[in-house]
């Protein structure tokens, strides 16, 4: 903490997201209340001001002394409105699945706040906290390891109704959990059947059954089909978008693959080291990325179209990602970036719509952490 | 070391598929295991030859038995449980099943040479990677630990690995994803083999390091004049680096092409599926093409042609007859070189 305070790094301004409206609750009733309130589509459902979180290394046994922190995230500020689906990029290491974690409260931030419907639920204990776990679940990445090998498919999706029992009576629970495999395309009478019976992308359908047994509102994916086939991660991700119109859904879509990234969300955010690099609608920072980072990243995607191989600029970075216990001064990119300059050592650049973009209606004007943001398009740079 | 005399080294063979004879060539081979739940028929009937300076691709997915083939090539299937039934694996000519092991032994490493996917599991964990990489000189070549280091270092060079010198003596876990995945390359180029085996080894790594990595053996690839053959499932990897691709299904080629024609006519409703799946620019908002189903169990492979079960266009001959792997042609019976589809509706399939 006390680390915490030596730095003055400027906030990010992101003008484009709505102020807070945190809404006022004295006690843990009115929390509740305010928490169980629909939200119109459209409208924020989850905000996100810069969030922090550091994993402290200690040397000692004894006497623990800290004497540095991994800064896996390091301030981060974004949106999430009703009924759409936010997509994250990054490489690994990026903080992404440390985002996930928080915003699930499975890890208690450093520092910021994550505002749920006007609550701030890094704050929030007890019922209301409950309250707020019902409507945010996940969706993890290795179906092999986040389903229990000694439950059955009934156990595991039906285990959400132990601790929420007002969503289901106990003697209503069988069919609720029938219904929920035939919403997500399986056997209703595979109930009994334990996990290893089932193949990678009928287990991620259990997965997702179980995400959405208690009616969340926002549903979390962490890499939801990388595990899975070229031809089953398209059922997959069939069946999240038919459920999103279902149930109404908001996504955190978190991915690596770029090309389903861009398929499944509305709008997109690139992270790097702990920090948002660029975010905006899918078209704005696919097709006009301002970030250095974003274009590389994007020209490095291979493109399954071999014509495309000999004209196609790539940018091949160098080096690899540095250490989050030790991120570069200024800008984090700075170290692999080809634009690199004395200021970005100096400065941190913050997350806002470029200056030279600044008013005008062209799409490249969206939120991009670099000093020297320029439209460069790589995708169809051919 | 020698014994088999180097192929003709011309610039343009690479660029030319027909010319010069195949480096590897793999006839009919049948690998199963046997295991508690019956035999499982992982490769069921697969040919392919590679040539130097050329790179074959085989696609397919988990279980389609493509990294089986690459281990049964190598001489490292585990066996008991696995066994190869049937077929010929030719190098240069030799069938390398019928040689003894230490025929073989000197075969592996020092001509034919494999990159792993994961580059942590595959290195040993309490040596350091200048004694690993040293370990080809001195085995193969007998060279003195002292000059088998200096190599070593020549070789982590060679892939790029900054201040080769001063981490030759440190240990995998030192190493970021990327740079142990040049160790893994360094090892396997270390010999100057004529054929490397990659099995998915950018499977692990972000894409701007896979990029990298991909740039990186691409360019020793020519430099050397080797033959690669790729395993992987990814779509745009293939398409970046490959001349020819073979698309395995169930422990059996379904279709075989260059890789241009591939992505413009496929003549197989798999590979039709493949390519339809990967998410497109003006298919946003719509729901994706999905082939329905499941890959099949390979200890009970359908009967006829294996994807008769997910497939859009079977009909009865497909749940009877296994479709062999047949020359596809031009609407009008004109030759299309190097193209194969194991389906009998292949016409309809690439003619429309």
């Amino acid at each position: 903490m006390a680390e915490l305070s030596k730095q003055n790094e400027p906030v990010d301004a992101t003008p484009s997201v709505s102020e807070v409206d945190v809404a006022d609750a004295h006690t843990e009733a009115e929390a509740v209340a305010a928490i169980e309130a629909p939200v119109e589509r459209g409208e924020p459902i989850l905000q996100v001001r810069g969030l922090v979180k550091h994993f402290p290394l200690t040397q000692g046994i004894l006497f623990k002394r800290q004497i540095g922190a991994v800064k896996a995230v390091d301030g981060i500020s974004f949106d999430l409105h009703q009924g759409e689906t936010l997509g994250i990029v990054g490489e690994s290491g990026c903080g992404k699945s440390t985002v996930a974690k928080l915003l699930m409260n499975l890890e208690r931030a450093t520092a910021g706040e994550i505002f749920y419907k006007g609550q701030d639920i890094t704050k929030l204990s007890g019922r209301a906290l409950k309250a707020v776990r019902r409507n945010i679940q996940m969706v993890f990445q290795d179906p092999y390891t986040s389903l229990n090998p000694r439950m059955t498919v009934g156990d595991i999706i039906g285990e959400p109704f132990e601790i929420h029992p007002e969503v289901a009576p106990k003697g209503d629970r069988r069919r609720k959990v029938q219904d929920l495999l035939d919403v997500v395309g399986l056997n209703p009478e595979y109930i009994n059947r334990y996990p290893h019976q089932f193949s990678g992308g009928q287990r991620q359908r259990i997965g997702i059954a179980r995400g959405l047994a208690l009616n969340p509102e926002i549903i979390i994916c962490d890499e939801p089909v990388s595990a899975l086939d070229v031809s089953v991660q398209a059922q997959v991700i069939n069946l999240m978008e038919k459920l999103q119109d279902e149930f109404n859904l908001s996504y955190l879509f978190i991915a690596h693959d770029l090309s389903i990234v861009r398929h499944i969300s509305d709008r997109v955010g690139v992270m790097y080291l702990g920090k948002m690099a660029e975010i905006g609608t899918d078209q704005q920072i696919y097709d006009h990325p301002t970030h250095p980072y974003t274009q590389a990243l994007l020209s490095a995607v291979p493109v399954p179209d071999p014509d495309a191989r000999e004209g196609r600029e790539r940018i091949i970075l160098t080096g690899d990602v540095p250490s989050p216990a030790n991120p570069p001064s200024g800008c984090r990119f700075r170290t692999r970036c080809w634009k690199a300059q004395d200021q970005c050592a100096e400065e941190v650049p913050l997350l806002a719509i470029p200056e030279r973009f600044q008013g005008e209606d062209t799409p490249a004007a969206h939120e991009s952490a670099c000093h020297f943001a320029e439209e460069k398009d790589v995708v169809h740079a051919a | 070391m020698t014994l088999i005399d180097e192929a003709p080294m011309s610039p343009y063979q690479g660029d030319d598929p027909d010319s010069g004879e195949p480096l590897l060539e793999v006839r009919d081979l049948h690998v199963e295991f046997h295991t508690r739940d019956g035999v499982a028929k992982a490769v069921n009937g697969v040919n392919y030859s590679v040539k130097a300076g050329e790179t074959l691709a085989v696609l397919g997915e988990s279980g389609s038995g493509k990294s089986v083939t690459a281990q049964a090539i190598m001489g490292i299937l585990d066996m008991p449980p696995g066994r190869i039934t049937k077929g010929e694996i030719l190098f240069r000519g030799q069938d390398m099943l019928k040689m003894s092991d230490e025929e073989r032994r000197k075969l592996r490493g020092a001509r034919i040479a494999m990159i792993f996917q994961d580059a942590l599991s595959s290195l040993n964990p309490v040596y350091s990677v200048g004694y690993q990489l040293g370990e080809m000189f001195r085995v193969h070549l007998g060279l003195s630990k002292k000059d088998a280091k200096a190599k070593a270092i020549e070789m982590m060079d060679r892939v790029k690995i900054p201040a080769a010198a001063a981490r030759v003596n440190d240990y995998p876990h030192q190493f970021s994803g990327g740079m142990r995945q040049r160790i893994m390359i360094a090892m396997a180029l270390s010999l100057e083999p004529d054929l490397i085996i990659a099995d998915e080894p950018t499977t692990a790594l972000d894409v701007t390091v896979q990029a990298q990595v991909m740039d990186l053996l691409a360019e020793l690839q020519r430099e050397y004049h080797m033959g690669l053959m790729l395993i992987t499932h990814d779509l745009g990897v293939v398409a970046d680096v490959a001349d020819k691709i073979a698309v395995m299904y169930a422990g059996r080629i379904v279709e075989r092409a260059p890789v241009h024609e591939l992505y413009k006519r496929p003549a197989h409703p798999y590979t039709k599926g493949l390519l339809d799946s990967i998410p497109r620019l003006d298919q946003k908002g719509q729901e994706l093409y999905a082939i329905k189903g499941l890959p099949p169990n390979l200890t009970r492979i359908p009967s006829g042609c294996a994807f008769n079960p997910r497939c859009p266009m079977a009909q009865d001959i497909c749940r009877t007859d296994i479709p062999a792997l047949q020359p596809v042609t031009e609407r009008d019976g004109g030759e299309l070189v190097g193209r194969g589809s194991a389906c009998h509706f292949w016409k309809e399939t690439i003619h429309g």
